[in-house]
């Protein structure tokens, strides 16, 4: 089950090993849900142009795409070379994990060429507008409108949600509603919109934690030129698609988990709680929680790297990654006190936790589908609109909604 | 990182599938409940040379890995069968790193004989073994097991006990020697053959472990295979629960098809997968050097592993409805081999306290 690597890959590693020697000293540090202000957001950006530069982000990405045509084998090596010293990866995983393939699967050749190169370098962040207020797990009940004029241009009016990043970023990806009459999966077409347009504004969305990471997007008579479409006009749901498929391979890699080294730490550290031998039994039974969540994300890497499809274990991550994390926070507060709720990285995290949970899709709506495509489980039946509103046949035909919510 | 089986593992595990199958390992699980003997699967563990797995050649074995192991165990978990693996492979484990005679691993290799290990921290309940060498290789043995896995039916008892200044000694007694004595015990799951053993003045051969060795080599193995089992177990009771809910209709749909049932499904599919990736981890690190690691791994494998059949035997009968209670229904044995495992070779909680403390030394 070791898997031996290649000469050619134990070659790279060590290349990338010298390189991060002369290029990683001042690198930022990887962060576990911890706020960034406008300062760390720059050194990140300033830090994934010169992974870029040097060919380590996007690396599967094709040289037309301004990609270093690397295998996964060779990008699963630098995750793993990063997470080993603590560095920070590129900033922007949206526009490189999600984004980024989604156009280079159904943008056409000019939006590939104006976007994919500044977004791999961090020039230009990305972010998605798809959430809305409305549409959260069942995505495809997008009520933003986009209309289009006689000139070609489209009218956009609506609102999104839960859009991370909309600060930073100079692109979004957006989700509308261009048919209203079409059968709820047929009516939407996908957009790209620049972040600073008139009709755009952006309202910061305080969370639990009393950061700012998601924010409101409020469209007013946004106008868009008529090539701003990425695919075909009324094949916004299969581009959607596409992206979430990515998003949760992203989602997926245990991002967002406690670390085993800091609670290791965080109770070695406290004289108490060290030599409390009551607490060993509980500290056992989070730990191997987290670990079994290592050893499942390092199984998933190496069957992505292998060039297999990984199984139900991509999806079940995130939900173990979030059910694990909020009980390894409990355990270190309920082992060195509460005061750790009032600062510092636990009470952040026991904050920021209950949100993950429903990023990318609640948890509800992931056992569902894992549970239709994996064990095999019949749906829910669908509730059928009336039928003045949508056609029967095609509504029921529709594909299951997704794990839908931006992360 | 992590491969696809090998076609070496691939054919042991799908061999080791097919000969269970053959012996209606379930149906033997129930008929000693009502009292009759269990099948015997110790003929089917020596002709799939299970019994030689961690033997090396030279004394007819066949050299292979933990992983190998943990995989015959999960075939067997999913089954329910007990091949008397659970203290035999730790035992010969042990044997084969002390360097014993390749005579006495060679009748264990070849299945003529079979072991057991009693450790004080292996039992249902906590044991104590206090050990006088006597200088002349011979390990005088006083104290008791209670609850020793496959004690009822070993030939060879692999012990590690302390000496009077807490060192721990490893030693070898026939199971038939003066001054051992082996008391089956009845279960609560009737596939096991568990046994209180106690020594008063036995005389065992001691064995010298070499340093880069530890002590806990067999317990920490037969924490991992028993995890192993266990996943096999869970995994049986999702399969047995998922094909009911596919077929059960109520208020007009199968069962299945709604949340409340279909979320506990995927729960001990969570469960039972992010166990196995331990169980991965744990193979890997029985072949690192020095085997490093290999206590967290195999101890976070038993930990995760008893959680996931802890979660999946109860509610496998849950989703079955009153059925499910019945003595009549299959669940009720898979409920059974998770209650009492959950407290064999030490408990599951003294498997997460290990991980803990390993945490923390290391």
């Amino acid at each position: 089950m070791s898997l031996e690597l290649t000469a050619d890959q134990q070659d790279y590693r060590r290349r990338f090993r010298a390189w991060l020697d002369e290029h990683a000293l001042h690198a930022p540090p990887r962060h576990v849900l911890e706020p960034q202000d406008d300062a760390a957001v720059a050194r990140l950006r300033a830090w994934q142009g010169v992974l870029a530069d040097a060919g380590y982000v996007g690396i599967t990405w094709p040289e037309a795409a301004g990609g270093p045509g690397g295998t996964q084998a060779e990008a699963v090596i630098v995750e793993q070379e990063l997470d080993a010293r603590g560095i920070s990866g590129p900033f922007d995983f949206i526009g490189i994990g999600m984004v980024g393939p989604t156009l280079m699967a159904h943008g056409s050749p000019e939006q590939q060429d104006r976007y994919l190169r500044p977004l791999l370098r961090g020039d230009e962040f990305w972010c998605q507008l798809l959430s809305e207020p409305g549409a959260g797990s069942d995505l495809a009940n997008v009520q933003t409108k986009a209309r289009q004029r006689e000139d070609g241009t489209w009218l956009v009016n609506g609102q999104k949600v839960w859009t991370s990043f909309a600060q930073h970023a100079a692109h979004g990806i957006m989700l509308a509603r261009t048919d209203p009459s079409a059968a709820k999966h047929k009516g939407l077409t996908m957009f790209a919109v620049p972040m600073d347009a008139d009709g755009l504004k952006i309202v910061p969305l305080r969370q639990i934690t009393g950061d700012a990471e998601f924010n409101e997007v409020f469209i007013d008579d946004l106008e868009l030129p008529a090539d701003s479409v990425i695919g075909a006009v009324g094949d916004g749901w299969r581009v959607a698609l596409t992206m979430l498929g990515f998003e949760r391979v992203a989602v997926g890699s245990g991002l967002h988990a406690v670390r085993l080294e800091r609670l290791v730490a965080a109770i070695a550290g406290d004289d108490a709680a060290r030599e409390d031998p009551a607490l060993r039994v509980r500290m056992g039974q989070v730990a191997s929680q987290l670990l079994s969540l290592r050893h499942t994300s390092e199984r998933v890497t190496a069957e992505i790297a292998d060039g297999r499809t990984p199984g139900p274990e991509a999806g079940l991550i995130k939900i173990t990654s979030v059910l694990a994390s909020l009980d390894a926070c409990r355990f270190v507060v309920d082992a060195i006190g509460p005061d750790a709720l009032a600062g510092g990285e636990w009470g952040h995290q026991v904050s920021a936790l209950p949100g993950v949970r429903s990023a990318g899709g609640t948890e509800e709506i992931l056992r569902n589908l894992i549970g239709e495509r994996f064990l095999g489980l019949p749906p829910e039946p669908r509730v059928v609109p009336p039928p003045a509103a949508r056609p029967v046949a095609a509504a029921t035909a529709a594909p299951a909604a997704p794990a839908g919510a931006t992360a | 990182m992590y491969l696809a089986l090998t076609d070496e593992q691939s054919f042991l595990q799908e061999a080791a599938t097919a000969a269970l199958a053959r012996c209606k390992t379930v149906e033997a699980a129930r008929a000693a409940l009502d009292g009759e003997p269990y099948t015997d699967l110790w003929p089917v563990a020596v002709d799939a040379g299970w019994t030689g797995l961690l033997v090396s050649e030279d004394a007819d074995g066949v050299g292979l890995g933990a992983y190998e192991a943990l995989l015959i165990l999960e075939a067997c978990g999913r089954t329910l069968a007990d091949a008397r693996l659970l203290g035999h492979l730790p035992a010969t484990a042990l044997l084969e790193a002390a360097g014993a005679d390749a005579e006495r691993r060679g009748a264990l290799a070849r299945g003529e004989r079979r072991a057991a290990l009693v450790c004080p921290s292996s039992g249902d309940r906590p044991g104590k073994v206090a050990v006088a060498l006597d200088g002349s290789g011979v390990a005088v043995l006083d104290g008791a097991v209670p609850g020793v896995l496959d004690a009822d039916g070993a030939d060879v008892l692999v012990v590690l006990g302390r000496d009077a200044d807490g060192t721990p000694v490893l030693s070898v007694v026939d199971a038939g020697a003066d001054g051992v004595t082996v008391t089956p015990k009845r279960g609560y799951d009737g596939s096991r053959a568990l046994a209180n053993v106690a020594f008063a003045g036995a005389r065992a051969t001691a064995l010298t472990l070499p340093a880069d060795v530890a002590p806990s080599l067999g317990r920490d193995l037969q924490r991992a295979l028993l995890a192993a089992e266990s996943v096999g177990s869970a995994d049986g009771a999702l399969q047995m629960a998922t094909a009911y809910a596919k077929d059960r209709i109520a208020f007009g749909r199968a069962i299945g098809s709604y949340q409340a049932i279909k979320h506990k499904l995927v729960e001990m599919l969570r469960l039972t997968d992010g166990a196995r990736s331990l169980l991965v981890a744990t193979g890997s690190a029985w072949d690192a050097e020095g085997r490093e690691g290999f206590t967290l791994a195999a101890n976070a494998a038993r930990t995760a592993a008893a959680d996931a059949l802890d979660y999946a035997a109860p509610e496998n009968i849950f989703i079955h409805g009153g059925i499910g209670a019945t003595w009549e229904g299959d669940a009720m044995l898979y409920y059974r081999r998770a209650e009492l495992s959950r407290r064999l070779s030490g408990g599951a909680e003294a498997a997460a306290a290990t991980v803990a403390t390993a945490l923390l030394a290391g």
